[in-house]
């Protein structure tokens, strides 16, 4: 039980640091362009990602950097994709918020909100024909949640009973407009459950929490029950990107988020059980210079070569 | 597949090329709104889901959802081939084709790829709307990573879905459907698939050139065969691949008519192919004189039959526009 919340506290460390890395990184003007980071919602990558099978395949957002991460896309090669290396998981030409990694099964962020939730029904339709019986797992926001596509890729999965799990990360910010204000019925479940989609609202900040549940529902999938929905309800601990000054928000809300987001509450939870504070630091420490030493290595990387710009547009 | 002649139409052709690659290519699936048990709302795909089981099926009436998991589902290794009904329907999901189809390739480096087929139909027909009449093509042509084709023969509707599904690229296949139910006419099929590309030399004559695609080239060889009569003889070559485009036939052609070229496509005239076409053969330095675009003026389209056809070019018009041209 320690052993597990440790493990899990190092995995949305290693999360936590890429994206303080990253912003950092931003603000020394290393990295370029718009950056939306995950910080507060660890909890949603490390819990699903721990439950899925080999083979089974993520379609993430813009703000998926951390999901990237908990399939296994190494630190070194996400950090040289943002910084526009030749080593980045897409040689710099996906960037922050379109990167993919393929290899480990992550499908690719997507910078269009919802665009990528019907590719996730095409990975699975693909699972049922190629034998596999894949499942497929698509991540979006509150925001996603009122877009057409979304919807659309819902109803097809319920129609055809294709194994995908519909996750929601509830950050309770649709960019920068409260959800609240952007919906009358505020049952996001609701959506799904008017599909015939199962649909559960559970805590996004707890990846015990997260693995048990789409453990449950990811085994229901791929028996032949068909999609199912989860609302994670969490929250984003920064802006919608790097530079973003938050005036929507009030100070009471950040600070109850503080107390609230997945990485703080981990530490609680193992410093009630009785571990240590030095281990708790080591582990901080140890997860710290990792991320650390990854940032460096990719800034030292070589510059994505303008010479294969043209390469791979057609086959 | 052995090779074999049969008589069939535009429509059969359709037909007979996506029952051999559901056959040969075990990775296809073929889906869209109403292609299974109805058989599709022009007939097109009729019969075709008895014999290949759920991998031929219905969709909702939800088109983003028809293109992206085709999109999805290639990228995992499936060949999908989805119909969008009309080419207008596109137009609520065009994401699926610009931001994410035409970027599989591209941003993965080559390490995923969307090897799907869209088929579709286009343009006027008697007493279609403004919603049903447009033909998009220049649409699809502006997006790097897309394969456009706009067959107008049957033996072309065959060979070119053939190609389309062997191809690794996405293909947009635009048929027009006032040819679904032409005349029958002798198409070989189970030739080994061609690569996407080529071009179709229809009329040769030393006057000018014509380059022309889609249902409008049979408007176009009508012209051509009454200017033939009035000795005018122009090269018409049909183009019915747009992208990978054949410049190079284009620019030899016009090279030998005197650097005289004209084009004629259903699509409104302002940033239609037509217009790269000229451009192309002006940067080649093989134009000489003014090159003459024929082409739907920049109107929408009107539903009433006289209506439309005060529109959209005829032969008359044409033959009119090209014996003015040849003059020039």
């Amino acid at each position: 039980m320690r052993e597990r919340l440790l493990a899990d506290l190092r995995a949305m460390w290693r999360i936590r640091m890429f994206e303080e890395k990253t912003t950092s990184l931003c603000q020394s003007g290393d990295i370029k362009g718009s950056v939306h980071l995950c910080s507060g919602q660890e909890a949603g990558p490390v819990g699903a990602c721990g439950a899925l099978a080999d083979g089974d395949v993520v379609f993430a957002t813009y703000r998926g950097h951390g999901w990237a991460i908990a399939k296994g896309a190494p630190l070194r090669a996400m950090f040289a994709e943002l910084l526009g290396r030749a080593t980045g998981v897409n040689g710099g030409r996906g960037g922050s918020a379109f990167l993919s990694a393929p290899e480990y099964g992550f499908l690719g962020e997507n910078s269009i909100v919802g665009g990528g939730v019907p590719h996730a029904v095409g990975a699975a339709l693909a699972g049922r024909h190629d034998g596999s019986g894949r499942l497929a797992l698509t991540v979006f926001g509150d925001g996603a949640m009122n877009q057409g596509a979304v919807h659309e890729a819902m109803n097809f999965a319920a129609m055809a009973d294709l194994p995908v799990l519909f996750v929601c990360e509830n950050n309770r910010y649709s960019e920068l407009t409260p959800i609240r204000d952007m919906v009358r019925n505020e049952r996001l479940t609701d959506r799904a459950t008017a599909l015939g989609i199962p649909a559960y609202r559970i805590d996004g900040n707890s990846p015990a929490v997260i693995r048990d549940t789409v453990a449950d529902l990811a085994e229901a999938a791929r028996e032949g029950g068909g999609p199912a929905f989860v609302e994670l309800t969490t929250q984003r601990l920064v802006g919608h990107y790097v530079g973003d000054v938050q005036q929507y928000r009030g100070r009471d809300e950040l600070e109850e988020d503080m107390r609230a987001e997945p990485v703080a509450r981990a530490v609680r939870e193992l410093t009630e059980a009785g571990v240590p504070d030095a281990d708790i630091a080591a582990a901080e420490a140890a997860v710290r210079a990792e991320v650390e030493e990854a940032a460096a290595a990719a800034l030292a990387d070589p510059p994505a070569d303008p010479a294969g710009v043209r390469e791979h547009i057609y086959g | 597949m052995a090779e074999q002649t049969v008589t069939v139409n535009y429509s059969g052709a359709v037909n007979a090329a996506l029952r051999r690659c559901l056959t040969d290519v075990p990775e296809t699936l073929l889906y869209g709104e109403d292609v299974a048990r109805p058989g599709g709302v022009h007939g097109v795909t009729r019969g075709l889901w008895k014999d290949f089981g759920d991998r031929v099926f219905d969709t909702p009436i939800s088109e983003s959802a028809i293109l992206g998991t085709a999109v999805g589902a290639a990228m995992m290794g499936r060949r999908p081939i989805v119909e969008i009904m009309w080419a207008d329907f596109f137009l609520v999901a065009l994401d699926q084709m610009v931001n994410q189809a035409a970027n599989v390739r591209y941003v993965s480096g080559g390490r995923l790829t969307a090897p799907l087929v869209v088929r579709t139909q286009q343009g006027n027909s008697p007493g279609a709307c403004a919603q049903h009449s447009q033909n998009l093509e220049a649409i699809f042509l502006h997006t790097p990573g897309l394969r456009v084709a706009m067959p107008s023969t049957p033996q072309d509707a065959y060979d070119i879905m053939v190609s389309a599904v062997y191809c690794d690229d996405p293909v947009i296949v635009i048929d027009n459907r006032t040819l679904y139910f032409g005349a029958k006419e002798p198409v070989v099929t189970g030739r080994p698939p061609a690569p996407a590309g080529g071009s179709r030399p229809r009329r040769t004559g030393d006057a000018l050139t014509v380059v022309t695609w889609g249902a409008i080239t049979h408007r176009v060889l009508e012209a051509a065969d009454q200017l033939a009569g009035r000795s005018v003889p122009v090269t018409v070559i049909e183009t019915p691949w747009l992208n990978p485009f054949d410049t190079a036939a284009v620019i030899d052609s016009v090279n030998r008519t005197g650097g005289k070229l004209a084009v004629v496509h259903e699509a409104n005239a302002t940033a239609g192919f037509g217009a790269e076409v000229v451009t192309r053969v002006a940067e080649a330095g093989a134009l000489r004189g003014r090159p003459l675009r024929i082409a739907v003026p920049d109107a929408r389209i009107p539903a009433a039959p006289q209506l439309a056809a005060a529109l959209i070019p005829d032969s008359d018009r044409i033959a009119a526009e090209l014996a003015g041209l040849a003059r020039s």
